[in-house]
């Protein structure tokens, strides 16, 4: 299915050095007249979390469906491991299908539903496995959607704006399960968001796409949990390039303001 | 005092004061009508005359062997025209085109009222059992056949965008997103098949029939007997209880995903 789609399959395990877990050389996306990515190259280290923030329609989503697969991909340099699983906005979940046939979806040989419990367990949904997805909140459908897509094992997860749905509560948990979830598996993660914080906190490197290019790329090596010194200058400059332009008078008036206040 | 105890004295037990109570008045004037000769037997038979026909009628056996064959009509006719209509519903449904060649013939076969064919196919069939067979199954064809192509049609294509990125395979796709997906749409259509079945098995029935419902009430009308007319239409307005019930009884169980009727359980 994948030669079908144009990929080439890294063979991950078998280099030397350890080869990019995905690696894009000048990719292009058309549809009709419109360019929606031209001239991109990417590349993720395997087990690397990467951030990719973009205005909408800056490309997020295009680059997204074909690191999926989603997308044909015939006749462009386009490489990405053969195990991949996505996590979308909405959950996605079948709602015809119990919960954990939901995560057992697909699935091929032995002890399919061990598997899948498993996977429901890890992301503390042990209880629920015979519920019926529309019984499910916000947050336990979209930890669903992670276990199914951690089931699969892949070497590159995609989520595609994972939490953007859920209340910001909800959404901190999500963060600290997503990222231990990563730590004990070590996927190559690519997260889109448009959360600019949210990108700041989970993620090894941030790339902003504007009009189907990256025009920034920035390397986080403070550990996480760690990052509240540099998050504000960083966010000031992601926050530029998305086009976002804090109006200087108004954080200065906020400092006189508490100036005051203090005095 | 007095008052509020008389009042709560004559209160209607809370059954009759519900949905109950109006065609239970409705039954009683009509017995009332009948008694006082007020409706003449011939117009219509008193509610009594009616139960005691029913009665008479299923002791004779002659109701239970002539609802049979019309039970049997309508249940070969359906399950023709079910099977029919699903089959065209997948294969237009499923693939471009399958839809190209089969929709079109559909939206011209819908325009043709299905009793306007009776002519024709007895014609073609005589007017034995195949006819009214054939037309129960003509005409039960076209809701199951429309429902379940549009519930097709309007699986969401970001559960199908989904399943293909967990590498589903197209049969697999079918079996575990579309089908499921359509499901409740082809209950639907089931229902509005099964209503038009029993309507045109009461037409088919009313060419010349040697046994059935429709063989009674044709029976019944050539001596003026309103009391076995009114049983059959009873035993029709029965069979089109059963038939809803039966659905209902499909959904809560093929259903039981859904939210509304999950909160009952």
């Amino acid at each position: 299915m994948d030669a079908a789609r144009g990929f080439l399959i890294a063979d991950v395990a078998h280099a030397a050095r350890p080869a990019p877990a995905v690696r894009l050389r000048d990719f292009e996306r058309r549809f009709g007249n419109t360019t929606i990515i031209e001239g991109l190259d990417l590349e993720i280290a395997p087990g690397e979390f990467v951030a990719l923030l973009g205005r909408s329609g800056s490309g997020k989503t295009t680059l997204l469906r074909t690191l999926a697969g989603m997308d044909d991909a015939r006749g462009q340099d386009v490489t990405v491991p053969s195990a991949r699983a996505v996590v979308f906005q909405d959950a996605r979940l079948l709602p015809w299908k119990k919960v954990w046939r939901n995560v057992a979806l697909g699935l091929r040989g032995a002890d399919i539903r061990q598997r899948a419990e498993q996977a429901l367990r890890e992301v503390g949904l042990g209880h629920r496995l015979n519920a019926w997805p529309l019984t499910l909140s916000g947050g336990e459908a979209q930890r669903v959607a992670l276990a199914r897509a951690l089931v699969r094992e892949p070497q590159l997860l995609l989520l595609d704006e994972p939490f953007a749905a859920l209340d910001a509560l909800t959404r901190i948990r999500m963060h600290d399960l997503v990222l231990a979830l990563w730590r004990n598996h070590r996927p190559a993660v690519m997260m889109v968001t448009h959360d600019v914080d949210e990108a700041i906190a989970l993620a090894d490197r941030v790339l902003v796409l504007d009009s189907g290019r990256i025009v920034a790329e920035e390397r986080i090596t403070a550990e996480r949990g760690d990052r509240t010194v540099l998050a504000r200058g960083l966010r000031e400059t992601l926050l530029r390039h998305l086009g976002v332009e804090r109006g200087e008078i108004a954080e200065e008036a906020g400092v006189v303001h508490l100036a005051r206040a203090r005095a | 005092m007095t008052t509020l105890a008389l009042t709560s004295a004559v209160r209607w037990p809370r059954f009759l004061l519900g949905r109950w109570l109006s065609p239970l008045l409705l039954l009683l004037l009509w017995e009332l009508g009948s008694r006082t000769g007020l409706i003449p037997e011939r117009t219509l038979a008193a509610p009594s005359a009616v139960i005691g026909a029913l009665i008479g009628m299923i002791r004779s056996g002659e109701l239970p062997s002539n609802l049979l064959v019309s039970f049997v009509r309508a249940a070969i006719g359906l399950a023709i025209g079910v099977s029919a209509g699903i089959g065209l519903a997948l294969v237009a449904g499923l693939s471009r085109s399958g839809e190209v060649t089969v929709d079109p013939l559909m939206q011209i076969k819908r325009t043709i009222p299905v009793v306007a064919l009776s002519p024709l196919f007895i014609v073609w069939f005589g007017i034995g059992e195949t006819t009214k067979i054939a037309l129960i199954a003509f005409a039960a064809v076209f809701p199951v056949y429309l429902n379940l192509y549009s519930g097709i049609r309007a699986v969401d294509p970001r559960l199908i965008d989904a399943a293909r990125s967990f590498g589903l395979s197209r049969t697999e796709l079918i079996l575990h997103v579309i089908l499921p997906g359509a499901l409740p749409s082809l209950l639907v259509g089931l229902r509005f098949s099964l209503s038009v079945a029993i309507i045109v098995l009461v037409i088919a029935e009313q060419i010349n029939a040697s046994a059935g419902l429709g063989y009674l009430i044709n029976n019944a009308r050539d001596f003026m007997r309103t009391d076995i007319i009114v049983v059959c239409l009873m035993v029709y307005a029965l069979l089109g209880l059963g038939a809803d019930w039966l659905v209902r009884a499909i959904e809560t169980r093929a259903l039981a995903w859904r939210p509304s009727i999950v909160e009952h359980n």
